[in-house]
């Protein structure tokens, strides 16, 4: 391949005013829509599954399955919920996605809602990302204004309308069990399961949660072809994927590839390490994935190339550090993040981000013992998969991983004259 | 010898079951049942916290985690297994198999305990508490958490009778999910997240639930406290004896600690047919009225020459007291009157007692307004029915339709409600409430509400038929109940109406009283009409029956059914009965104060048997002192008319039960009750066994209603649970949580009437008024409700009740 780039989601991007109707109508905007109206819902489905396309979330579940799951003709309505809640540390595509190109979403989730016969669609936006929401919101009037949305649309008889919901800023609702009840009105802390959404979801109803980077993949997918689509990517990750670069590179931002490119062209695209000082740690998915090393820099980034070097793909949110930043710290910084952001449902996830943070900050102070490391483990193994959700799991990923590369950084801190380790103070 | 594989040992496994392996032991399970349930029957103790068997899994807490494997492969995490049902073929490793189960256990604990206080030697749960034995069974011995526990405020009151404290909650939502699921009063919630997640109340509501006591027993921590316990007692120091509440109906089973001779606290007893793991605030807190300064403990006589009542012996009180009543009865006669709150072996007593020594079947049990109507429906449709044949609890929970008439479950009976609420909850049970506006139990048991005018009842259920034809399909299916309320006896032809609507529909009828022992009372024949076991006094082959086994003259029982409470007081005002024996009833209770007072003061002899000093003490010759119910033994009828038997609590204090004085005034008076102790009387009783008559239902025609006219309403009104019952005197935690005193009109009323909503408003009779503030409801316009006998409210003292018209106006009288 000569050129890595894959300008599929974001090929409108650097389009004048791109978020308008009309710049997406002129760049093939709702083409795919009409083509999928007069197709059979069932087809579309199909061809989601054929098309090999995978949740963009983080946990990569095949999307085609998922929307096979909601019962038909069950008479209950269905309902389709975005998962907008982008809140993994160091993501930023679906974001960006949506500021700049709102209507592929709007389009994709008009495709699935037929495909899966829902006539409500809700869009969980995170809180803070105002602009964003605005931007949504504008895009939904436009959608609604020219007949995309609403009764009969496009003198299909398929009836939609789409909610554009702020969330109040919660990690935990980017779980979407817990989203479901933030957008019922309740607390946001995941469900028990089963029920899965796809039997009882928002309001005890069958519905789909997808990411936006998955719904916006749609229209794509519909136009394109199935097999348009597998050329990209590898056999079981095909299709292409927005990483964010973030940290210490030259030109951190949203780069699309294809599933499977390496740390190492995306450096190459992004301009290689910032001053050239060299990597130390990344990670592949954002602060939920186990970090990975220098060594890692040709780990093809998909969902099996990531798992096969003892990470995840997670949301491809590439943070990147050099060789001034302190793991511990950093790994202090990360968990004080989950436990400001655990629900407080389950005991491990409450209790244990509690103490880990306060075993990290005693460390990074230099008072910790090296018999502290070893509480650490203990402790993450106690949270690790026996936590009520992921959150758990993701929490103690930064410190296993942390301590399972750089153990002497750890260590280091133990001694007592340590305390001016790079960034430890900052 | 050669031993043959046995086939007999094969597990077989019926239909709706599945087989599983837990630690190695084969078991048989029905689908759906959780595994730490499963793993219980095998009498293996999976701990945990959030797990409750009668609230929906959470899956919170994760202290129950083991290891399962399905279809031969491991499961790649621990699951709990309060949230995980059985399945065929799997196998599951407990902590006592496990390493990894036991290794996930202990870490959870640890967990548990890092922000927990070692406050257990001034904790209330010290001693009985879950956390501190599941640490002691399945945790570490020591810590190594050095850092800052997490600290709040402690403790915080999130009502009178609540405590919080948040430093020992370890979060598990038993509260939370209780008040949600079972009560419907989801007053406390989780606040905040992570490590600062907490239970709070809104500001400015606290936790003004009828329930929320329960709350402090499923509590596996010391979080929740009750105000009336805190620092009472160690539980270890207790001595428990299961009892029965002396409060409702319901009858629900209890557990009531004492120590030193006195009651600390009661607890939810766990009977699974009644109460199931639940009683109501009243029946848990409302005790210390038996321990009030005011108790008597001596009889009392009055002094000839002072006037005053005077200490006295039991030998002199009970002379004085057989010669005054047979010197009475030998005049014009002396009535009984028994309230409704005796056990069925006292108020057996009472009625052998009025038949045989005062020759007279002038006795009622009815302290409270009451009519001819009422004693015929519970003739024909009450007395005799049981568990076997009758409306139960669990009957309500099974039902597909209830239809509750002049009944407010919440208030009256609050045990009915919560079946009521599970099985529309969990069951879809339709529940339709004929009462005058959306009340919080209408709300909660997600019901109808059939609005009426009160006393417009009985033509409301007359023409269910035409115009609510979907409540008669409904209730016309099989196992559809009709309930009906004490209220009842206000509105002249409801119970002719209910009687109709059952017989139309075959919905089965139950009659739940607000007492304890108005069922009791009735099966025993504390009635004008009726002699024990449901034989009637009109019936000469009934009488005869009784007087061979009782073994007295044969046609010494009156054959004449003899006079209700209200026949009594009138009798009592104009002389045509002499003397009274009065046991248990506040004459404030009664439909008119004013009458009673009259009669009373006409009576030539008055009896009382007492606990405390009420309204008749004044004009008492003599008082006698009986036992509260911890003091003795005996047994309620609950509603279903099922026996709740329990035992004496508080051994020795000297109280005599009211069957045992009675027994002794009547050797007094040469009539043998055979009623020396409650044993002896539930004997004598069962000598005599049921003989329950054919009676014909009530055939009353509703009165025609003319609207009230300008500047009045038609009142209803009801008692509130928490109110100004005796029997709730002495707990001020518990007062605290009495629903707030106001009137209920609709807006439209309140503009006819020139009442400002969130003003006040003037209830008045001839006899007086009373003010209180008002707030608009969904009443029928020209009603006002207001509650019986709550705060200044005694609707009684101005003689009216429900359906009586009344002058309202606004403001101040």
């Amino acid at each position: 391949m000569a050129n890595p780039l894959t300008p599929v989601l974001t090929k409108r991007w650097t389009e004048p005013r791109s978020w308008t109707i009309e710049t997406y109508e002129r760049t093939d905007g709702y083409t795919a829509l009409r083509k999928a109206l007069k197709a059979h819902p069932d087809q579309l489905i199909q061809q989601c599954k054929d098309s090999g396309l995978r949740g963009r979330g983080g946990a990569g579940f095949p999307t085609g399955m998922k929307w096979g799951f909601i019962p038909q003709g069950d008479g209950k309505p269905h309902y389709l919920v975005i998962n907008a809640d982008e809140g993994e540390p160091g993501t930023c595509k679906d974001i960006p996605l949506m500021m700049a190109d709102p209507h592929s979403l709007i389009e994709g989730i008009i495709i699935t809602s037929y495909a899966i016969r829902a006539n409500f669609a809700a869009i969980y936006v995170r809180g803070e990302v105002l602009h964003c929401i605005r931007r949504l919101n504008a895009a939904v009037r436009e959608a609604y204004a020219k007949g995309y949305l609403g009764r009969n649309i496009l003198d299909s008889g398929f009836d939609l309308d789409v909610v554009v919901h702020a969330g109040a800023g919660a990690y935990i609702c980017g779980e979407e069990t817990a989203l479901l009840d933030s957008l019922e009105g309740r607390r946001g802390q995941p469900r028990l399961k089963p029920p899965f959404p796809a039997t009882a979801g928002l309001y005890a109803a069958p519905t789909v949660v997808n990411n936006v980077e998955t719904i916006a993949s749609v229209p794509f997918i519909v136009n394109g072809g199935a097999d348009w689509f597998r050329e990209m990517g590898r056999e079981r990750s095909p299709g292409p994927k927005i990483f964010s670069l973030s940290g210490h590179v030259t030109r951190p931002g949203q780069y699309e590839a294809p599933m499977g490119t390496t740390l190492r062209e995306l450096l190459d695209m992004a301009g290689g390490m910032k001053d050239g000082i060299p990597l130390k740690f990344w990670t592949p998915g954002g602060s939920s994935t186990p970090l990975f090393t220098a060594e890692h820099l040709d780990v093809p980034l998909d969902f099996e190339g990531a798992a096969e070097a003892g990470s995840m793909l997670g949301t491809t949110a590439l943070q990147i550090f050099n060789e001034t930043v302190s793991v511990p710290w950093a790994v202090m910084k990360w968990t004080e993040f989950y436990k400001h952001e655990s629900c407080g449902k389950c005991t491990p996830c409450r209790e244990g981000t509690y103490w880990l943070v306060q075993i990290l900050q005693r460390m990074v102070r230099g008072e910790g013992t090296a018999g502290d490391i070893d509480t650490l483990l203990d402790v993450c193994d106690n949270i690790l998969g026996r936590s009520f959700c992921a959150l758990g799991d993701g929490a103690v990923s930064p410190i296993t991983s942390g301590i399972k590369y750089f153990k002497d950084e750890f260590l280091a801190l133990c001694d007592q004259n340590s305390k001016a380790l790079a960034g430890a103070n900052a | 010898m050669t031993i043959a594989p046995d086939k007999s040992t094969e597990i077989v496994v019926p239909e709706g079951h599945v087989k599983l392996v837990i630690d190695g032991l084969e078991v048989v399970a029905p689908k759906g049942e959780l595994l730490i349930r499963t793993a219980e029957r095998l009498g293996i103790v999976i701990p945990r916290f959030c797990d409750h068997p009668l609230l929906d899994p959470a899956g919170a807490c994760r202290q129950c985690l083991v290891e399962v494997e399905m279809g031969g492969r491991p499961m790649p995490k621990p699951q709990a297994s309060c949230t995980m049902t059985v399945a065929d073929g799997m196998v599951v490793k407990t902590q006592l198999t496990s390493p990894v189960a036991d290794k996930a256990q202990q870490g959870v604990m640890e967990l548990l305990l890092i922000n927990h206080p070692l406050d257990c030697p001034i904790c209330d749960k010290g001693g009985e508490c879950p956390l501190q034995n599941q640490a002691l069974a399945h945790g570490r011995t020591d810590s190594r958490f050095h850092e800052h526990k997490r600290t709040f405020p402690k403790p915080i009151p999130i009502s009178t009778q609540v405590l919080l404290d948040r430093e020992r909650c370890v979060l598990c939502q038993r509260c939370t999910r209780f008040s949600a699921q079972i009560a419907g009063d989801p007053f406390i919630e989780l606040l905040e997240r992570g490590s600062q997640q907490q239970v709070g109340v809104a500001e400015e509501k606290p936790f003004q639930s009828y329930f929320s006591g329960n709350t402090i027993q499923i509590c596996p921590v010391g979080a929740l406290t009750s105000a009336a316990y805190r620092f009472r007692a160690r539980p270890f120091d207790l001595v428990s004896t299961p009892s029965v509440c002396e409060h409702c109906s319901s009858g629900c089973a209890e557990r009531t600690d004492w120590r030193r001779g006195k009651v600390q606290r009661k607890l939810a007893g766990d009977d699974p047919e009644v109460n199931e793991e639940w009683i109501c605030d009243k029946g848990r807190f409302a005790f210390r009225y038996a321990t009030s300064d005011d108790r008597f403990t001596r009889p009392m006589v009055r002094d000839a020459a002072s006037g005053e009542l005077r200490e006295s012996s039991w030998t002199e009180a009970l002379q004085i007291a057989a010669a005054g009543l047979a010197e009475a009865r030998d005049a014009f006669g002396v009535g009984v009157l028994t309230g409704g709150r005796l056990t069925v072996e006292d108020a057996y007593a009472y009625s052998k007692f009025a038949r045989i020594a005062l020759r007279t079947n002038d006795i009622d049990f009815r302290a409270r307004p009451h009519s001819q109507e009422e004693l015929e429906f519970l003739t024909s449709h009450v007395v005799g029915t049981s568990p076997e044949n009758g409306v139960t609890f669990k009957g309500i929970e099974a039902a597909p339709a209830a239809l509750l008439v002049a009944f407010e479950p919440e208030e009256e009976a609050p045990i009915v409600f919560l079946r009521l609420r599970k099985a529309a909850r969990n069951k879809k049970t339709k529940v339709f409430h004929l009462g005058q506006f959306t009340s919080p139990a209408v709300e909660k048991t997600f019901g109808t509400l059939l609005a009426c005018v009160p006393g417009g009842e009985p033509a409301a259920l007359n023409a269910l038929p035409e115009h609510a034809s979907d409540v008669v399909d409904e209730l016309s299916k099989p196992g559809a109940v009709i309930l009906v309320g004490e209220r009842a006896a206000e509105i002249p032809g409801a119970f002719t109406a209910v009687a109709k609507l059952a017989e139309r529909t075959g919905a089965k009828v139950a009659w739940i009283p607000r007492r304890a022992g108005e069922r009791g009372a009735l099966a025993v024949g504390a009635t004008p009409n009726l002699l024990p076991g449901g034989r009637l006094v009109s019936d000469a082959a009934a009488r005869t029956e009784v007087e061979r086994t009782w073994g007295v003259e044969e046609g010494s029982i009156p054959a004449k059914p003899g006079r209700d409470t209200n026949g009594i007081l009138m009798a009592l005002a104009n002389g045509e009965l002499d003397g009274l024996v009065v046991g248990g009833v506040d004459p404030f209770d009664l439909p008119d104060p004013e009458l009673a007072e009259q009669a009373l003061s006409a009576a030539a002899f008055v009896v009382s048997l007492e606990l405390r000093p009420s309204a008749v003490t004044a004009h008492a010759n003599v008082v006698l002192p009986i036992a509260p119910a911890v003091e003795k033994s005996g047994s309620y009828l609950n509603w279903e008319g099922r026996r709740r038997e329990f035992g004496t609590t508080l051994e020795g204090t000297g109280a005599l039960p009211d069957c045992r004085v009675l027994d002794t005034l009547g050797v007094e008076m040469d009539a043998d009750l055979f009623t020396q102790t409650p044993a002896a009387a539930a004997a004598d009783l069962a000598r005599l066994g049921d003989n329950v008559a054919d009676a014909s239902a009530p055939n009353v025609a509703a009165p025609l209603l003319s609207p009230p006219k300008d500047g009045q309403a038609v009142l209803a009104t009801w008692r509130r649970l928490i109110d100004n019952g005796s029997m709730q005197d002495g707990e001020p935690h518990l007062a605290g949580t009495a629903r707030p005193v106001v009137a209920k009109v609709s807006a439209a009323t309140a503009e006819h009437l020139g009442v400002e909503l969130g003003g006040e408003i003037t209830v008045s009779t001839v006899r007086g008024s009373v003010t209180l503030p008002v707030e608009a409801d969904d009443l029928p316009d020209g009603v006002v409700w207001v509650p019986t006998n709550s705060g200044d409210v005694k609707v009684r003292n101005l003689a009216a009740g429900h359906g009586s018209v009344v002058k309202v106006t606004g403001g101040k009288a």
